[in-house]
């Protein structure tokens, strides 16, 4: 019966997703300029590569970690983020954000790749660092004219979506197959990191 | 046997089909007519309104997740302040949002969603009945005094009793501890927000 049930949420959701996926911007009663407000903020955490990799590396390592790591980093990071945002927005300068950027993707790769297991505090301290550069650099590049509340949710949601999917590809790591795959990712995702150091220092 | 019932049946299910069919009233859509046209209004602009959509949203999540009586205890007393508030906005002169309060009630929200932070169903009463004075408020003197301005209020206030009821008995039923963590993510993405709308308010100064 359960197994039954499952199978019917299973193919529902093998329906609706890729649906999901592929809706377009409802504009049935939209204020001047929201929907894009929301469609931006949305697409800007998911247009740079170094974000993409920092974030996803994020979801990985949290994964690795396991409980309560996989929560705490999801839910903590919006918010320590958001911060560095907010700080972005307001003018406060903060120095080395590109170094800062690269650096977060090259320690969060490599800490995948080794399968670093420091203490809850410390790698919430470490994240929650990286977490305010990424912030600053939107929070900067925010473009003007935008509807700030739909731009900022639709940010924020990226983020979390890319967390999401970090974790998601983390579930692999209950199998051995899937922990030498989750190394070779933060292998990966070091390997980018370094690339957009060079770039931030050429 | 089956089958031959059914046929014999079918010209009769026509028959009533086809009576109905012609009997049929003009459709109603676009609710001139009916007068409810203002409800749906009131509805709709709450629903597309993320500034009043949010806060609620995260007071519903919180309420639900402390349990059932605090879910009751939001579902009425946040559209009754609502109300009150809206009436009181309806005769006031004029009034417009400050970014920094509504920030304010999204990073509250927010932030004791995400917490889990186990309130009394004092503080929950007193967190819905300002939300929905300061809300129902501004929606008030937005409306202005006009010949349907309470009942695009009432439609509001049903959309915010319904979002409160399902979110918070969703939530209230909710054991599994991935599923509640869900919901306080959803709560640090409200903070998240509300922190990114300060900045835009600060940044427009």
């Amino acid at each position: 019966m359960r197994i039954a049930r499952q199978q019917i949420i299973t193919r529902w959701m093998t329906i609706l997703l890729p649906m999901l996926f592929w809706a377009q911007v409802a504009f049935a009663h939209p204020q001047q300029g929201e929907a894009r407000g929301f469609v931006t903020g949305f697409r800007h955490p998911i247009s740079g590569l170094d974000h993409v990799l920092a974030m996803v590396a994020v979801g990985l390592w949290g994964a690795q970690l396991g409980s309560p790591a996989i929560w705490l980093l999801p839910v903590a990071f919006p918010m320590v983020m958001a911060f560095g945002g907010m700080l972005g927005l307001m003018g406060v300068p903060l120095p080395g954000v590109e170094y800062g950027i690269a650096a977060s993707a090259i320690l969060l790769g490599a800490a995948v790749l080794f399968e670093v297991r420091p203490p809850l505090a410390l790698a919430a301290v470490l994240v929650g660092t990286f977490a305010i550069f990424h912030g600053h650099a939107h929070g900067t590049e925010l473009p003007p004219g935008q509807s700030g509340l739909l731009y900022s949710m639709g940010f924020v949601i990226a983020t979390g979506c890319l967390h999401a999917v970090g974790i998601t590809i983390g579930a692999v790591h209950r199998w051995g197959w899937g922990q030498r795959l989750l190394r070779f990712a933060g292998g990966v995702v070091a390997a980018g990191g370094m690339f957009f150091m060079w770039k931030a220092v050429a | 046997m089956t089958k031959s019932l059914s046929q014999s049946r079918l010209p009769l299910y026509s028959f009533v089909v086809f009576v109905f069919l012609f009997a049929a009233t003009p459709a109603e859509a676009h609710l001139n007519s009916t007068g409810m046209g203002p409800i749906y209004d009131g509805l709709m602009h709450f629903l597309l309104s993320p500034e009043d959509l949010a806060p609620v949203l995260a007071l519903a999540l919180l309420a639900g997740l402390r349990g059932a009586s605090h879910g009751r205890r939001a579902l009425f007393v946040l559209p009754a302040a609502w109300l009150l508030g809206g009436l009181i906005g309806l005769a006031a002169t004029s009034s417009s949002a400050h970014p920094v309060i509504s920030a304010f009630w999204f990073l509250l929200l927010g932030g004791l969603l995400a917490a889990d932070a186990k309130l009394s169903l004092r503080v929950t009463t007193a967190l819905a009945a300002l939300l929905g004075l300061y809300h129902g408020y501004l929606n008030g003197t937005g409306l202005g005094l006009s010949a349907t301005s309470a009942t695009v209020l009432l439609g509001l206030i049903f959309a915010v009793f319904v979002l409160v009821a399902l979110a918070a008995a969703l939530v209230a039923r909710l054991h599994a501890s991935w599923a509640r963590i869900a919901v306080r993510v959803a709560g640090s993405w409200i903070a998240a927000s509300g922190l990114l709308m300060l900045g835009w308010a600060m940044h427009k100064v």
